[in-house]
């Protein structure tokens, strides 16, 4: 059995033209159950029109397509098809060791890579008990946090660029680009990582580096208000997102939303604070919740939150210096991590919302498998019911809203 | 309900299971067998596991595990549903008329495992195409383009 099925192909030679032919049988996905898979098809109703979106989209972090079926220029229905991006992460990581996984999580959320790859750390340190050194759970805090950021630059910058403010890139990238010369000079990488590892981290902080993080976050809340007068002051985006895809935090709730799609909506609940791991009981922040639900609160948070980070990371640095430099990691660790037999989850509070791992192992040095609990993809899902009623203009602000990095939602 | 009340009621509930359960540690684990698992799904959501954090299979040859994260903000504790099916009848209720969030897990499982959950309303593959031949996450799917990597130390 292999993946795809050979759909026969009639060759210009016989006389048709290139590509199926009518009376070659679609492939039909035969399985064990005898289940054809139904067409995903959205048949138009009356004179609506069905209109293709995709498979790429300059306004996403990857590749969607979305099936939106118009009356006149109102969304009445809106279905996203994933998967162009699928890499069968969960299954390669059957084929790799305990060590060699971690980057493969770097490739999950290319715009927060840092998350994923503490997620899958604190997964397998709790599946084989590793005891992290408090210095490094410190130094995770502060990358994750300065990721936090980079990745909600990420959201906002196209937030603004979606409905026609297209200079706010420049701005919300410029600190993203700050953040990502700092990872650079950390790990040498500027968008995979591979920093976070099971039992520390790969490398110390280098010279200089935690007061070049301070000149950053010095200067980022400057920024911040900047960018917060460019957008949320232009008439023109409050006018086009305000009350553009309400989500009711009823429906937030039922649905699985998380991170700042959840607390756009009201619901008061980050992982960071309602189910504390890490250092973070220690640290001292508050959690920026909307009221109304639609893509200006969303934002909003997004925004907010960025100045919370600073805080976070300002704590953490002064909480860094009582500690020895050099304790990275764990002491002790084998190079061949093989857990006992079990099962882990864990989950942390990622830019998206809650990132889970779960790890099954047998034993041996490769997981059994490994689940990721993707944020994104459990945002996504909300689109079909916040956007209908909208123009299709609209349909593109409110994508841009759940902040779907498409790497995590196929994986 | 603090997590004291809920775990004497939930001893109360399922008698054989106490013992495997410590939801203090956010990851109690709540076995149950097929018959009764949309009961004690509904069950708990009545108890105030009003999130649906994961919803996921593991193929451990003779049978199917599924497993469900569950998370109540009020109580703030996670508690983890798991039920085993038998790989030749891999059939279970859909937790959709619960909890929304099961709708597209629930369609990655089927689309991961070949689980059917009979009752969701749109139960087709998701990540892979439409065409697409087997369970790829099931430990006996072959396929000839995946190459074992030898042992490393």
């Amino acid at each position: 059995m292999i993946g795809h099925d050979e759909t026969p192909m009639a060759s210009p030679a016989d006389g048709a033209a290139c590509g199926p032919t009518a009376d070659v049988a679609a492939p039909v996905m035969t399985d064990e159950m005898g289940d054809p898979a139904p067409a995903p098809e959205i048949v138009a109703e009356d004179d609506r029109l069905v209109v293709n979106i995709g498979p790429s989209h300059p306004s996403t972090h990857g590749v969607c397509r979305v099936l939106v079926e118009l009356d006149g220029e109102i969304v009445t229905k809106a279905e996203p098809i994933i998967g162009h991006l699928h890499r069968g992460i969960e299954k390669m990581a059957e084929n790799r060791t305990y060590l060699q996984v971690v980057p493969l999580t770097d490739r999950l959320d290319y715009v927060g890579s840092m998350y994923a790859n503490w997620a899958y750390c604190r997964a397998v340190e709790r599946l084989a008990g590793i005891r992290v050194p408090e210095r490094a759970e410190y130094i995770r805090v502060i990358v994750c946090e300065l990721q936090r950021i980079a990745s909600h630059m990420m959201a906002i910058g196209p937030a603004g660029a979606d409905t026609g403010a297209t200079s706010l890139f420049m701005y919300t990238f410029w600190q993203r680009e700050l953040i990502l010369d700092l990872f650079e000079s950390l790990c040498g990488a500027r968008l995979t990582y591979n920093y976070v590892r099971p039992g520390g981290v790969a490398f110390d902080l280098p010279d200089g580096w935690a007061e070049q993080c301070r000149t950053f976050i010095d200067q980022h809340p400057s920024a911040i208000l900047e960018i917060d007068r460019f957008l949320f002051g232009n008439v023109i985006f409050r006018v086009r997102t305000k009350g553009l895809g309400v989500l009711s935090p009823e429906d937030a709730v039922s649905w699985g939303a998380s991170g700042p799609v959840a607390r756009g909506s009201g619901v008061d609940w980050d992982l960071r604070r309602d189910d504390p791991y890490s250092v973070y009981p220690r640290l001292d922040f508050s959690v920026p919740v909307g009221e109304r639900g639609d893509c200006y609160d969303r934002a909003r948070v997004r925004l907010w939150e960025c100045v919370e980070s600073c805080r976070i990371i300002a704590q953490a640095l002064d909480a860094l210096e009582e500690f020895e430099p050099g304790v990275i990691k764990a002491e002790g660790l084998p190079r061949l991590l093989a857990p006992r037999p079990g099962d882990a989850y864990d989950h942390i509070e990622s830019a998206r919302g809650s990132l889970g791992v779960y790890l099954v192992s047998d034993g041996t040095v490769r997981p059994y498998r490994m689940k990721v609990r993707s944020p994104a993809f459990v945002n996504l899902a909300l689109l079909p019911l916040v956007s209908v009623g909208h123009t299709l203009a609209d349909l593109v602000v409110i994508l841009g809203s759940l902040d779907p990095v498409f790497g995590e939602v196929d994986r | 309900m603090d997590i004291k009340e809920l775990r004497e009621h939930l001893c109360a509930t399922y008698p054989d299971l106490c013992p495997l359960f410590s939801i203090e540690f956010g990851d109690g684990v709540l076995s149950v067998d097929r018959s009764r698992f949309h009961d004690a799904a509904a069950d708990l959501k009545s108890l105030g596991f009003d999130r649906l954090g994961m919803v996921t299979a593991v193929d451990f040859g003779d049978e199917l595990e599924m497993v469900y994260r569950l998370q109540s903000r009020e109580m703030r504790a996670g508690i983890f549903v798991k039920t085993r099916l038998p790989r030749e009848e891999a059939v279970i209720e859909t937790v959709v008329d619960l909890w929304d969030a099961a709708d597209w897990q629930e369609r990655e499982v089927y689309d991961m495992f070949g689980i059917v959950f009979t009752g969701h309303p749109d139960l087709r593959r998701i990540l892979l195409t439409d065409d697409w031949v087997g369970w790829p996450l099931r430990k006996d799917y072959d396929d000839p383009t995946i190459i074992r990597r030898p042992d490393y130390l």
